[in-house]
């Protein structure tokens, strides 16, 4: 789960982490109080989306011109915003946070995230901070430390290599040393699966401070998380693949024209992956999961069939857990109630695979079988030429 | 021969009462298994599917011979059943439940790796030895003996290479499902390992996909300690950057771990790759 800049950065001063001080607002009026609280001078106002690039899409505007502060604000409240990490509608803004300006004399880059090869909490911090980090660690992985740790317990040296890759001072070392601690810290009690501060900053008089944050939640923990679950903005979030998540789909949507009802994330890539190799292109990844009930799949096939593009459709289920009689009800009850006028190419395999064939037959849908993989991308593809 | 299981291996489940484990420990018992027993807490001295019930591992381990446990107990208290076994020592402890912090698990295998136990899971359809043993959620008719080993991280996606495998007349030595999570209890590589040692296997099926890097270490040790044939395919050529596609393990981060870097790393090993997941069995076919 993501959550947005201002409430990281909240989470971050009750970690005691050093961020600049901060307000929020949901209007120009609104935009304008806060700023004049903040500062009598200068001030950074920033649109909160769950995207990043926000920079370089105009998102984000350091200014000493209260008139900027509010046409900043008329622009982008209940506006969306683009960036390269959007798609083209964007990202609704709703929220601007409003900040005091910071002098920057240097910008680091500090993350943590869940490194899988050694199977521990990965620390990682550069001196190439405020850029294009992936970039740098692409280019010039020499300039990217690295601190693994298998536990939250750090030791009292554990932060020094990072340290010293940052050619921090001893006085700086020693703030370092608590913002190290406490960003372990809350990775482990929040169950993060990454945060990442780019930048942390060196100001004016020479402490750092947390420019920016970014943090994202395992949403596997989320039941045991229930402040972080408050902070959920589904403004945010894609509205198929939020209402596929409520009944428990996974979903997400794709360029192509042919859609995908697969169970199993592994087999709905490979389903998506045999469709391009025939030809055709995918218009959605679905995943329907182990528990298949008749609702959650006459659910999968209305969302399939709201996006415009998709020509037909290929029913690919491998019966493990889940049974194929029971999507065959599904793909019936589907289509008796929101009205199927796509081919359906089917190819029903493993448990009762004989009872849904024989079941599907029975009705008057256009319905192409298919025993295997090859066979029912081609005729999909076919179909879409 | 086989791995990791087999005709004589004793199993409980954990989390036996419950409507998925019942249904599935119902079909490995049909299927062959040898189930002694299981474990519900609050229901010790019951008796479910004509097994005695336990209320904790360790009360099960008291009474029984546990070479495995099979784990179906919701996410959210899976952490304190996976430590049960652990402490239990039981060697080999496999998790179907979906859902598991990851820093539980993180936890979870490193005291596992200390106590000398060996995790299977979280988050896969089990391990099968096809007409002996069957933990898991897999069907158990498209398997048949014989001697291609396959390890995946995928749980449908496994089935499909089962089905071609059996297709071809070649059968599976046994079948290990390692689970989509981002900290597995068991890599490719520890069952690579296996594989190689079981004379049984002649070939070996493994399926990857797309996030993180465990097929390019499998990639590295294949080159070195792998003398069978392997035969490799990587789901999510198709899959956009930076989009979350169901398992945890499925996100493509800042463009590492894409299915074209799998594949090149694995084909630079002398791996023999399929982009196409209908083919698996015939391209195993060719070299065993």
């Amino acid at each position: 789960m993501n959550i947005h800049e201002y409430q990281s950065k909240q989470i971050f001063k009750e970690y005691g982490l050093p961020v600049p001080n901060f307000l929020t607002a949901n209007t120009t009026d609104e935009v304008l109080a806060s700023a004049k609280e903040i500062s009598d001078t200068n001030w950074v106002v920033k649109a909160q989306v769950h995207a990043g690039g926000r920079g370089k899409a105009g998102g984000v505007k350091v200014t000493d011109n209260l008139k900027e502060v509010e046409e900043f604000a008329d622009k982008w409240i209940n506006n969306n915003l683009v960036t390269y990490q959007t798609d083209d509608q964007g990202q609704p803004v709703s929220c601007i946070l409003v900040e005091e300006c910071t002098e920057i004399k240097k910008e680091f880059y500090l993350g943590a995230v869940i490194d899988r090869s050694t199977r521990s909490l990965a620390v990682m911090a550069s001196p190439e901070g405020g850029m294009d980090i992936e970039k740098v660690a692409e280019d010039h992985p020499e300039k990217i430390f690295k601190v693994f740790l298998k536990s939250p317990s750090v030791g009292n040296e554990d932060h020094l290599p990072l340290a010293k890759g940052l050619e921090l001072s001893e006085e700086q070392t020693k703030e370092f040393k608590d913002i190290f601690r406490n960003l372990v810290k809350l990775f482990f009690e929040k169950d993060l699966s990454l945060v990442e501060i780019n930048p942390l900053v060196l100001n004016g008089s020479d402490n750092l401070v947390c420019l920016d944050g970014k943090i994202n939640i395992d949403s596997n923990a989320l039941f045991r998380q229930d402040e972080i679950l408050e902070l959920r903005d589904i403004s945010q979030e894609e509205e198929k693949e939020l209402r596929a998540s409520e009944w428990d789909l996974n979903y997400v949507s794709l360029e192509g024209n042919i859609g995908c009802l697969v169970n199993g994330a592994g087999l709905a890539m490979a389903t998506m992956d045999i469709i391009k190799l025939a030809g055709g292109e995918p218009a959605n990844f679905l995943d329907v999961g182990g528990a298949v009930d008749e609702k959650r799949v006459a659910e999968a096939f209305k969302i399939i069939l709201e996006d415009e593009n998709v020509k037909a459709i290929l029913v690919n289920i491998f019966g493990g857990i889940v049974r194929c009689d029971v999507v065959a009800d599904g793909i019936i009850s589907a289509v008796e109630g929101v009205g199927v006028d796509v081919p359906v190419v089917v190819r029903l395999k493993g448990n009762n695979s004989e009872i849904a064939k024989e079941m599907l037959g029975k009705t008057n849908l256009n319905i192409i079988a298919a025993s295997e993989l090859s066979e029912a991308a081609e005729k999909a593809a076919e179909i879409v030429k | 021969m086989s791995i990791l299981v087999n005709k004589d291996t004793k199993v409980i489940c954990q989390g036996f009462t419950g409507s998925q484990a019942t249904l599935h420990c119902s079909q490995a018992i049909e299927y062959g298994t040898s189930i002694i027993g299981g474990v519900t807490p609050g229901k010790g001295g019951e008796s479910h599917l004509d097994l005695p019930v336990f209320n904790s591992t360790k009360e099960a381990q008291q009474e029984l011979e546990i070479d495995a446990t099979i784990i179906f107990v919701p996410a959210k208290f899976c952490k304190d059943s996976v430590q049960e076994a652990i402490d239990a020592e039981i060697p080999l402890i496999i998790c179907i439940t979906e859902g598991i912090p990851t820093l539980d698990m993180m936890k979870l295998k490193q005291n596992a790796d200390s106590a000398g136990c060996r995790i299977i899971g979280p988050n896969c359809p089990g391990v099968i030895t096809p007409d002996q043993c069957k933990l898991g959620i897999m069907p158990g008719y498209i398997h048949k003996p014989g001697k291609i080993g396959i390890v995946s991280r995928s749980g449908t996606l496994t089935y499909e290479a089962v089905d071609q495998t059996t297709q071809a007349g070649l059968g599976q030595s046994s079948c290990v499902g390692i689970g989509g999570d981002p900290i597995p209890g068991s890599s490719f590589i520890d069952i690579l390992q296996l594989f190689e040692d079981d004379s049984e296997t002649e070939g070996i099926v493994m399926v990857g996909e797309i996030g993180g890097t465990a097929e390019e270490e499998a990639a590295e040790f294949i080159q070195s300690n792998v003398s069978k044939p392997v035969v490799a395919y990587i789901a999510g050529v198709s899959a956009p950057p930076g989009k979350r596609m169901g398992h945890a393990g499925a996100i493509i981060a800042g463009g590492k771990g894409t299915a074209e870097d799998k594949f090149l790393a694995l084909e630079k090993a002398g791996v023999h790759t399929t982009r196409s997941p209908a083919k698996i069995g015939e391209e195993i076919s060719k070299l065993v």
